[in-house]
């Protein structure tokens, strides 16, 4: 299987059992043994003080990188709207570009989405492609894949972001298959190995429990997506000059199996957690439906969204679309309030890369308290309306 | 109407916590459950054979424990289970995963629709649903929260997006993965129990898919994971103190200065 305990050198201490995150390891007689659940991803060779446990036969990593060059993202939109997880991938992908010493290109796909595909150059985009047809208004993976899949063996470049929403995750699985190359999931941090001219991409797994750094050490080019709100927005420069290349669209290879028939926007800005800079959260604490209005009102306030743990959502208090954690959203807000909710580990997973989190609730040994920047620890039916009070009164 | 169910077998994350002094993972026992997202799928399929009749086969590919994965399933009342082990599978990426899966789909048979989860909760990629569409040329529709119509032809579904849905029509068979909206999982039956204690799992290798060692496995795969660690917290927590109106006070100043709000 490729991984290998030396028994000359294991002393049967154990050490590795805990660091498996598959339970793939047990001692006995003083010895360690590895089973078939293991994924051969390590975690035990580097946790090993005694270097007896080897990864052997890990293909020699030889880069053949045959021509490619560049740093491309998939800059979406949607409604003719750029996503502003483009923004976010632009600063990144600059600073991949710069290290690399290559060109940085966004490739836009849309109808009459050619003046805002020119700012991006403004955002750092060396060159633009764009591909510009009523077909390509509405998102449609089928198409999208085929034309992205199309412009990367045309033009070759070694490094392609996208963003990890619903439309990167969509079908961007789809492009890499095609192109039977690497995909990162949901990145959160990005380098170069500059060494090996390889993409260094990493990512939280296990529902955020465990972080993994990942390469795509033979294929090309070597992808990604990238989690929104994570990585810093490019900064303006109106003065920025880049190439603007038009592509046309000639039709698909095949038959479209699958349409959009309708598109609907369902949520307001009290939805869409994914974007919002400020959520204010409610649980089980609420204990009524109707308490809600109480975390509305605050979110209102505060000019934010509304979030929930998934006791709220699954006792029918609010739609799923707020749910925030493993089976729900994950979020990244500059500030996450939880009122109510006790912080088991599937929700924390959710929101704990919140820039600050400030929680509210009446138990002062609620786990909660250890993810939070600032605790109150308190009766929320007291706390948030004094909450609205007086910041209302300050902000008038 | 034939359906595929793909279920993954994944450690319970409830049981993994982080040792606040050593910042290491702990494991509480090593149990093992089917992908959360997975029992959607599977209820699923079921929900459909009832209505329109056919049979619904499931498949897992993973170490031979996964077997006790694809047993539960019998006890909801599958037709079929298959399993893909071998030790040649392991270190599979996504790409690898996708194209051994989608091998061993066909080898089960004619199939109009096939239903994953929206993502496996240890791997978290939602990456081997879209890549079993593309090596099977199939059409595909991710992250599915409603199936509103269904004939021997077509599908009409609700694809959540960030900021709504959309409504697709897609050509059968395809491939679809589920969200967690989309119903309710049944608990098994007796009858079903019993049958899962004595049925007879099919394991599929490397051999029996037609498959070379080069295609699947860690020579299979295009990613590597050269790395492991936990996330690094920090530890800068306070617990305000005084009167409700004081902490509040103090609250809002210190969003104030971090520029929050
Ligand atoms: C596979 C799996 C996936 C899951 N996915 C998710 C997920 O995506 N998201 C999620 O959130 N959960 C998820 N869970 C559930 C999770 O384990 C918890 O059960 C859930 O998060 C608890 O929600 P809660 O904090 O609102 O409720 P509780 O744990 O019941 O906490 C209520 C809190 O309110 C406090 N409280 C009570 N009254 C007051 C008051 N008057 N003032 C202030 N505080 C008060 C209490 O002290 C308590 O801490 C998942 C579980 C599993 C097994
Ligand atoms: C820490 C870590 C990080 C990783 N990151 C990446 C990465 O970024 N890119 C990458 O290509 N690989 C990655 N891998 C490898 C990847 O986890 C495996 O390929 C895994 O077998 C499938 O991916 P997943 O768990 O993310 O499944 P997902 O794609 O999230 O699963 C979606 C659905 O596909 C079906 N499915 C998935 N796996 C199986 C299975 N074995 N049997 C039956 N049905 C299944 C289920 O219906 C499931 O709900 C990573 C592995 C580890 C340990």
């Amino acid at each position: 299987m490729g991984i290998k305990v030396d028994i000359e050198l294991c002393t049967g201490c154990g050490i590795c059992i805990d660091s498996c995150p598959f339970g793939a390891i047990k001692v006995e007689d003083d010895l360690a043994s590895i089973d078939e659940r293991c994924n051969l991803c390590g975690a035990c060779v580097d946790a090993c003080d005694f270097e007896a446990i080897l990864i052997s036969d890990v293909k020699e990593a030889v880069i053949k990188s045959d021509g490619y060059e560049g740093v491309w993202i998939f800059a979406e939109q949607r409604n003719s709207k750029i996503a502003s997880v483009v923004l976010e991938l632009l600063g990144e992908g600059r600073k991949l570009a710069d290290k690399l010493g290559v060109d940085l290109s966004a490739v836009v796909f849309g109808e009459n989405i050619e003046s805002s595909a020119k700012e991006l150059v403004r955002y750092g985009a060396d060159k633009i492609y764009i591909v510009d047809d009523p077909v390509l208004k509405d998102f449609n993976d089928e198409i999208y894949s085929e034309i992205l899949t199309d412009l990367i063996q045309e033009h070759k470049p070694e490094v392609v972001l996208c963003g990890a929403t619903a439309i990167g995750r969509s079908f961007i699985p789809k492009v890499s298959a095609r192109l039977k190359t690497g995909l990162t999931a949901d990145c959160t941090g990005l380098d170069i190995d500059n060494e090996k001219r390889c993409l260094l991409q990493t990512r939280p797994a296990f529902g955020g429990n465990i972080m993994a750094t990942i390469i795509c050490p033979d294929e090309r080019p070597q992808m990604a997506t990238v989690r929104h709100k994570v990585m810093k927005k490019a900064l303006y420069d109106p003065n920025r000059k880049g190439e603007i290349i038009k592509k046309s669209f000639n039709g698909l290879s095949m038959d479209l199996r699958s349409k959009v028939i309708e598109t609907v926007e369902e949520i307001g800005d009290m939805v869409n957690i994914t974007e919002a800079d400020i959520i204010v959260s409610g649980g089980r604490g609420l204990q009524e439906p109707k308490n809600f209005r109480l975390i509305e009102e605050l979110a209102k306030t505060l000019g934010g969204a509304v979030g929930a743990s998934r006791a709220s959502v699954d006792a029918g208090w609010i739609p799923y679309a707020h749910q925030v954690g493993q089976t729900g959203k994950t979020v990244c807000p500059k500030l996450y309030i939880a009122c109510g909710i006790s912080g088991a580990v599937q929700h924390l997973v959710g929101m704990q890369s919140s820039d600050v989190i400030v929680a509210i609730n009446i138990d002062k040994d609620a786990p909660i308290f250890d993810v939070a920047t600032f605790g109150i620890v308190g009766d929320l039916f007291k706390v948030i309306p004094e909450f609205v009070k007086r910041f209302r009164e300050l902000k008038g | 109407m034939n359906i595929v169910v793909c279920i993954k077998q994944v450690p319970e994350t409830t049981s993994v916590k982080i040792n606040k002094d050593t910042n290491t993972l702990v494991r509480e026992g090593t149990k093992s459950i089917i992908n959360p997202f997975d029992m959607y799928a599977l209820e699923e399929g079921l929900r459909i054979r009832e209505k329109s009749g056919g049979r619904v086969v499931v498949i897992s590919m993973g170490p031979p424990q996964a077997e006790e994965a694809l047993r539960e399933a019998v006890s909801y009342g599958v037709d079929d289970v298959f399993l893909l082990s071998d030790r040649a599978f392991a270190g599979s990426d996504t790409l690898a995963t996708s194209r051994t899966l989608a091998c061993g789909i066909e080898k089960t048979g004619d199939f109009d629709l096939i239903l994953c989860g929206k993502q496996a909760i240890d791997g978290d990629t939602a990456q081997v649903g879209p890549g079993i569409a593309e090596n099977l040329d199939i059409p595909f529709v991710a992250f599915v929260r409603k199936i509103r119509e269904l004939d021997n032809h077509t599908l009409k579904v609700e694809r959540m997006m960030d900021d709504g849905y959309d409504v697709l029509e897609v050509s059968l068979p395809g491939l679809i993965t589920v969200v967690k909206e989309i119903n309710e999982p049944r608990m098994p039956s007796l009858k079903g129990k019993m049958r899962a204690k004595s049925i007879n799992i099919p394991i599929w290798g490397v051999a029996d898919l037609d498959m070379s060692d080069s295609e699947t496995g860690l020579k299979g795969s295009a990613t590597q994971v050269i790395k492991i660690f936990t996330p690094i917290r920090d530890g800068k927590r306070e617990i305000l103190e005084g009167s409700i109106e004081e902490q509040i006070d103090l609250l809002i100043n210190k969003l104030n200065d971090l520029k929050v709000v």
